[in-house]
């Protein structure tokens, strides 16, 4: 892991005071995962190039446990030793601290005058690609080198990777480009090596000081540099909103109405489709209900604002049900409630007669989750054995993808979906099972019903 | 007095306080058979006397009592148990057991009760109390039968009490003592020609007199029941059943037409339908003390058996579990009618509740009742009533051997009701409508379960690691009804202490020989991932044997149960490009099957990998390389300029070049594939087929059968290259070191090192079925890039092997159990049962770089 900062100030060599390392010396520091070794590469009047080496040691990161993304060996097999990541971050602390600070005894002067530096980072894992890179630079009044890297020159199909090579350019205050990688080379790898608390606003509010609160990306970079904590994340959005000068945010007044709209729409949808599933369960007169595949619970909250007699979640996802439970504080109901409710660890491909003995059951974007070849174990447990008089499935109408213009086309709407059906496909299947099982089946839209693609999310009602 | 007492049953104390209830109770049952109410107040309330805990004391002592009773255990309630509400709910929690009630009454005088409550200190109540509790039970004292209770013993003086003696005996369906051997003989219903011969055919010789028969050395027979009606000779049936019954060579179980026959002969008023017209007809011919003989032997039939330890069950109509060696009224209905819906079919014939397809119970039950076209097991259970006098078979299950033998009818006697032998019926048993063979239930997995297996015997799998299991198998897995099988984990060799190594051949093979394995077969590792494929000759076969309903052939899934192609199309290509191996190999007669399950390594492994390779492997070995480069510049730099960098530089040097090797490695995995004809199979177990589970072969018949399909089709299966080695022989293993050191040097995965038996027990039980050693170029991909320098290697040799290879065991014998069980077609939940628990166990944490 590399880190060099070139001037061309005169003399050059006065970035030795500045940083408070001697130009002629090789200097070694320990920090907590490895060392840091500074050095001078370049040392002349003209020219004076200073260097962070730090040797990170991998043996000791993996007592940090690092839980990444579903590979096991993530902890093992990563890029950590190599790139500019919240480990640099914290090396800058700790071996060019004064200078962050922006005092240099003796040189009061220069240290508080913006000269002309370039930082230069061989590897930066930047999640968001040379794009995002320009706008968290960009706005800082650099000049940006940015190179994506090949992932494997034998494989050139194969195309780059997440890390740039990156080199920035500018007139500027020391202290001030050292704290701009400080915050955001690890909003850039979107990552953080050690825990985080409420210590951590504390850290961006000081190394932001002067240039965060106005910078248009501020919100990206803060939900990254606290890790999407909201419990952190909202204070410390408030606290730069204090910073700002009053009217400071009316230019950007559209841009967040129409982010706000496109969030809305889709907030919308699904507010629709629980409302709707809500109203065709009241409709059945059922005092009994069961939702299937109940995930975090979104349903299970509002059917218990309604007068059920009993609700019951059931999921196959442990995580999911205890997510459920905390949405509908099931530790805080008195005991009256808490019997009307209960979660059901339970996989719909298993017969559970747990299911059996309610009025109505809702399995609400639940089956195309399936693998289509278990969808049959699945008809079987719901309408074979379970056998509620009521049941309403929701599934997506894969014709209507074409109207939602981020979704690339021929592409599903969720990574994890087997399958989404058109409506003539899923009316083929609600038929086939309603006649094998004896019930009836009628549809509802969901959401705008387009002339030519139908709604969003289709929905059979079954009945019996 | 003697006290009889059926085992287990609920014996009730009655008396009031200081009659000598706890005293008796002591001298004749164990202490932990005795509940108190007094010992229940200690427990709620720390004060055996606090009368204002007596509520919550009872809701205790009626939780244990019901807990012991569904165990089932004898249970004895000491408590005044004077007043009839207080009986009422101990008489209700024997029935919901189906377990009888007793009542011991202890009648002891007013005087005797007084003197013994004054001489204790902690019972200072009045002597109203006793008194009350004397007259309330003087009231009872008449009612008790009426109550419920099977019998009521009445000891009237502390004589009577002292002279008691209570005896256990077993209840009468409990036979668990009676080992057999058994031929369970089906529905007779009067064909006496087919009974004999059935009988004969089994070795049983009949006398000149057509009854006194004979049984092969130890064997004896029993009777599911319905010896009469409809069939051509009732008498002649009831004559060879009873000598039988009478001479000990013969089980005999109520059918519900014996029971209403019974009715009839003890001179009720019964219809006389479904054949009873006839075997009143034949018995008029005969001298009326054959009725009164048969009366008498119909009397004392018991509901149902639980022989041969528990093993075996055997009732008329079948026996849920929850009612296996019970009696009560309900225990008596179920095994003469078994469970019915109360509605009737188009036929008029009751709607059966399909109990068998439900039952998860560890005994055998063997039931008639229902003609079949031909019995089957489902679930542990087998119906052999195959319709006899309907034209069908007279049918015998031979016990434990559980091979069925049957004779044909001589004619049909009676037309069924409904046609049995229809062919919807002659299906194997699919289940029904609302419960498919091929819906598991959730109980069939979810909690904890201890698994009983061949190898090992019992693997117990944690809940919290079934309901990991339970999500990956019901999202990603492969229809349960192809998983026949997982492999289980494997272990490395204990870590070396060679420099620059983590892992050597030395190691395995120290192990063996410590373990008691002599020999053992090396087998190259290959740089694929693991696939069980599953193969059919053809789709009926898959149908038949695997009961899918799609055309599919077979399956490839991967280790955790998951389709390893996408494309089901995919999937059939790669099918039957194995399944024309097969055949060019001539497998399917050599092995006597037409399906196999072979074990294998598909490869590339980028072929199931690519992304984690590039999105994983490849990118860090950019970052390193894009990295290490510009580092080593800066230092070239400040080397020339002078400064003392030169130690830094060398390692950085020394840096890259272990990054340059860790990309060797992962680029060795990478091969483009553009369909399946662009990936290679290389098989190394034959694991079953239906001749059986070939883990009692060695290894090297397996890899010669493997090297058959490689010859069928060279492009597209790949040999496993091995080495069989003597671990009692240096030259043998220095010759096996070397060829490792040439797999690995060049960046070979490594090898696997297994006893040459395929199974092998040590003195700790199962050895490792199998020991990786992995190449040191190969473990870059595992422990990081630049594992092996000197900083490092060190510190990655401590690490603990103990649960991965306490895993590989287990999982091992689930892997063979679930195998067998398949073979034995036994049901799917049970073959489930064992495939799940090798996931679920997979969910336990190790160190995945083991």
């Amino acid at each position: 892991m590399l880190l060099t900062i070139t001037t061309t100030h005169r003399p050059a060599t006065d970035l030795g005071f500045l940083l408070h390392k001697h130009p002629g010396r090789v200097q070694r520091f320990d920090v907590p995962f490895g060392a840091a070794h500074v050095f001078y590469p370049v040392a002349s009047e003209e020219c004076c190039r200073v260097a962070l080496l730090l040797e990170i040691d991998p043996v000791g990161l993996v007592r940090r446990g690092r839980g990444a993304s579903g590979f096991a060996l993530a902890e093992y097999v990563n890029d950590r030793p190599y790139v500019a990541s919240s480990f640099l971050s914290v090396a800058l602390v700790s071996v060019f601290k004064s200078a962050m600070a922006g005092t240099c005894k003796g040189h009061e002067e220069l240290a508080g005058t913006a000269i002309g530096l370039e930082a230069s980072l061989p590897v930066v894992p930047a999640r968001g690609g040379a794009e995002l890179v320009r706008r968290l630079f960009g706005p800082l009044g650099y000049e940006i080198d940015v190179t994506p890297i090949a992932l494997d020159g034998q494989f050139p199909d194969w195309g780059d990777g997440r890390h740039v090579a990156l080199t920035l350019r500018g007139e500027l205050r020391l202290a001030d480009l050292l704290r701009h990688l400080y915050v955001l080379l690890p909003v850039l790898d979107d990552d953080k090596h050690y825990w985080i608390d409420e210590d951590e606003i504390g850290k961006l509010m000081r190394r932001g000081e002067g240039w965060l609160a106005e910078h248009p990306e501020r919100d990206l970079i803060v939900r990254r540099y606290l890790k999407k904590q909201a419990r952190l994340v909202h204070p410390a959005l408030a606290q730069l909103d204090e910073a700002l000068p009053a009217g400071a945010d009316a230019e950007d007044g559209a841009d967040a109405a129409a982010r706000e709209e496109q969030l809305e729409e889709r907030v919308s949808l699904r507010d629709q489709r629980l409302g709707t599933v809500q109203s065709v369960l009241k409709a059945s007169g059922a005092r009994r209900v069961l939702d299937l595949g109940c995930g975090a619970g979104a349903l299970l909250a509002r059917l218990l604002r309604d007068d059920y007699e009993r609700v019951v979640g059931a999921d196959v996802s442990v995580r999911a049900l205890e997510q459920a439970a905390r949405r509908c504080k099931l530790d805080a109901m008195h005991d009256a409630q808490r019997e009307r409710i209960a979660l059901l660890h339970s996989p719909l491909t298993y017969r559970d007669k747990r299911l059996c003995g309610f009025d109505a059951a809702a399995l609400v974007e639940v089956i195309e989750h399936l693998d289509p070849p278990r969808l049959a174990a699945a008809e079987q447990n719901v309408f074979g054995s379970a056998r509620p008089r009521t049941v309403v499935v929701t599934t997506p109408n894969v014709e209507y993808n074409v109207r939602w213009e981020t979704l690339p086309a021929g592409s599903l709407r969720h990574p994890d979906h087997r399958f989404e059906w058109t409506r003539a496909q899923f009316a083929t299947w609600a038929e086939r099972v309603g006649a094998q099982h004896g019930y009836a089946v009628r549809y509802l839209p969901v959401g705008p019903d387009d002339p030519d693609v139908g709604p969003p999310t289709q929905m059979a009602v079954f009945s019996r | 007095m003697r006290i009889d007492l059926a085992d287990p049953c609920l014996v009730v104390l009655i008396g009031p306080s200081g009659s000598g209830k706890s005293t008796f109770a002591r001298r004749h049952f164990l202490p932990t058979e005795v509940i108190s109410s007094d010992f229940c107040r200690g427990l709620v309330a720390d004060d055996e006397n606090d009368q204002r805990a007596t509520e919550d004391a009872f809701a205790v002592l009626h939780f244990i009592a019901g807990r012991r009773l569904a165990q089932p255990r004898l249970t004895v309630v000491d408590a005044t148990n004077v007043q009839r509400e207080s009986r009422r709910s101990l008489i209700e929690i024997a029935k919901r057991h189906d377990l009888f009630a007793v009542a011991i009454v202890l009648d002891t005088p007013e005087a005797t009760c007084l003197e013994r409550n004054r001489a204790r200190a902690d019972r200072a109540f009045g002597p109203h109390v006793v008194r009350q509790q004397r007259s309330q039970l003087r009231r009872s004292l008449k009612g008790l039968q009426r109550e419920g209770f099977r019998r009521v013993w009445v000891l009237r003086s502390p004589e009577d009490i002292d002279a008691a003696e209570v005896r256990r005996a077993p209840l009468w369906t409990d036979r668990r003592a009676e080992h057999g051997p058994f031929d369970v003989i089906g529905d007779v219903h009067g064909c006496y020609a087919e009974l004999v011969a059935l009988l004969r055919a089994l070795g049983y010789d009949i006398g000149a007199d057509g009854a006194t028969v004979t049984p092969p050395a130890g064997r004896r027979a029993v009777f599911v029941g319905d010896y009469g009606d409809r069939g051509p000779d009732t008498p002649a049936v009831l004559r060879l059943v009873m000598a039988m019954a009478a001479a000990g060579s013969a089980i005999c179980l109520p059918g519900n037409h014996d029971v209403k026959l019974l009715r009839k002969l003890k001179g009720r008023d019964v219809q006389i339908t479904h054949g009873l017209g006839q075997t009143l007809e034949q018995l008029a011919t005969q001298p009326p003390q054959l009725s009164e003989q048969a009366r008498d032997f119909l009397d004392g039939l018991v509901s149902h058996a639980v022989l041969d330890d528990g093993k075996l069950v055997v009732a008329h109509a079948g026996m849920k579990e929850a009612y296996q060696g019970r009696s009560s009224g309900r225990v008596r209905e179920y095994a003469l009618f078994g469970e019915t819906t109360g509605e009737t079919d188009a036929f008029g014939l009751p709607v059966r509740l399909q109990w068998a397809r439900d039952y998860r119970g560890a005994a055998a039950v063997v039931y008639g009742h229902t003609p079949v076209a031909a019995p089957e097991w489902l679930n542990n259970t087998i119906n052999v009533d195959s319709g006899c006098v309907f034209g069908g078979r007279l049918t015998a299950l031979r016990w434990p051997e559980r091979e069925l033998v049957s004779v044909p009818a001589a004619r049909t006697y009676y037309e069924p009701a409904k046609p049995f032998l229809a062919a919807d019926d002659a299906a194997p048993p699919a289940g029904d409508e609302d419960r498919p063979a091929f819906l598991l239930d959730v109980d069939d997995v979810a909690g904890k379960r201890i698994v009983q297996t061949r190898l090992a015997r019992t693997v117990t799998v944690r809940e919290e690691n079934a309901a990991a299991a339970l999500e990956v198998m019901s999202r990603f897995a492969s229809d349960p009804r192809w998983l026949v099988y997982l492999p289980p984990t494997m272990a490395p060799t204990a870590t070396s202490q060679r420099a620059e190594l983590l892992e050597h051949p030395d190691e395995a093979f120290a192990e063996y020989r410590a373990d008691g394995v002599p020999h053992v077969v090396c087998e190259e590792k290959h740089m694929g991932s693991r696939a069980i494929v599953v193969v059919c000759r053809d789709a009926v076969a898959a149908r038949e044997r695997f009961g899918v309903d799609s055309a599919e052939t077979g399956a490839i899934y991967t280790r955790t149960g998951r389709p390893f192609l996408e494309s089901p199309a995919d999937t059939e290509a790669a099918l039957s490009r194995v399944r024309a191996a097969v055949d060019g190999a001539g497998l399917w007669d050599e092995l006597d099957t037409d399906w196999l399950v072979l074990d294998c390594e598909l490869m590339p492994w980028s072929a199931k990998a690519l992304e984690l390779i590039r999105r994983q492997y490849a990118s860090v070995g950019a970052a390193a390389r894009a990295g290490l480069a510009a580092t080593v510049a800066a230092l070239d730099a400040g080397a020339a300029r002078g400064l003392d960098v030169a130690a830094l530089a060398a390692a950085q040097r020394g840096r890259i070049e272990h990054v340059e090797r860790y990309v060797d490695a992962y680029r060795r995995y990478v091969w483009p594939v553009t369909g399946v004809g662009d990936l290679r199979l290389a098989p190394f177990h034959v694991l079953a087929a239906q001749s059986g589970v070939f883990v009692d072969r060695e290894h090297t018949w397996h890899l010669e059968l493997c090297d058959r399909l490689t010859a069928a089709d060279p492009d597209w299966f790949t040999s496993t290259a091995r080495r069989i080695v003597d671990v009692t022989d240096a030259g043998s293993q220095v010759a096996a070191v070397a060829w490792w050191e040439e797999l690995t040097g060049d960046g070979g995965e490594g090898m696997v090192v297994k006893p040459l038996g395929f199974v092998a027990r040590g003195r700790k039980g199962l050895v490792q079925p199998g020991i990786k050693c992995r190449g040191r170029e190969y473990l870059r991909i595992i422990y990081g890039p630049e594992y092996a320098a000197p900083g490092q290697i060190d510190r990655l040799r401590r690490r603990s092997l103990g649960r991965k290879r306490s895993l590989a065991v287990r999982e091992f014998a689930l892997g063979v159990e679930a195998l067998e069980r398949f073979v034995r077609r036994e049901p799917l939940h049970r073959v489930h049962e064992c495939v799940f628990g090798v996931l679920a166990m997979e969910s336990e944490p190790v160190d995945p770089r083991l």
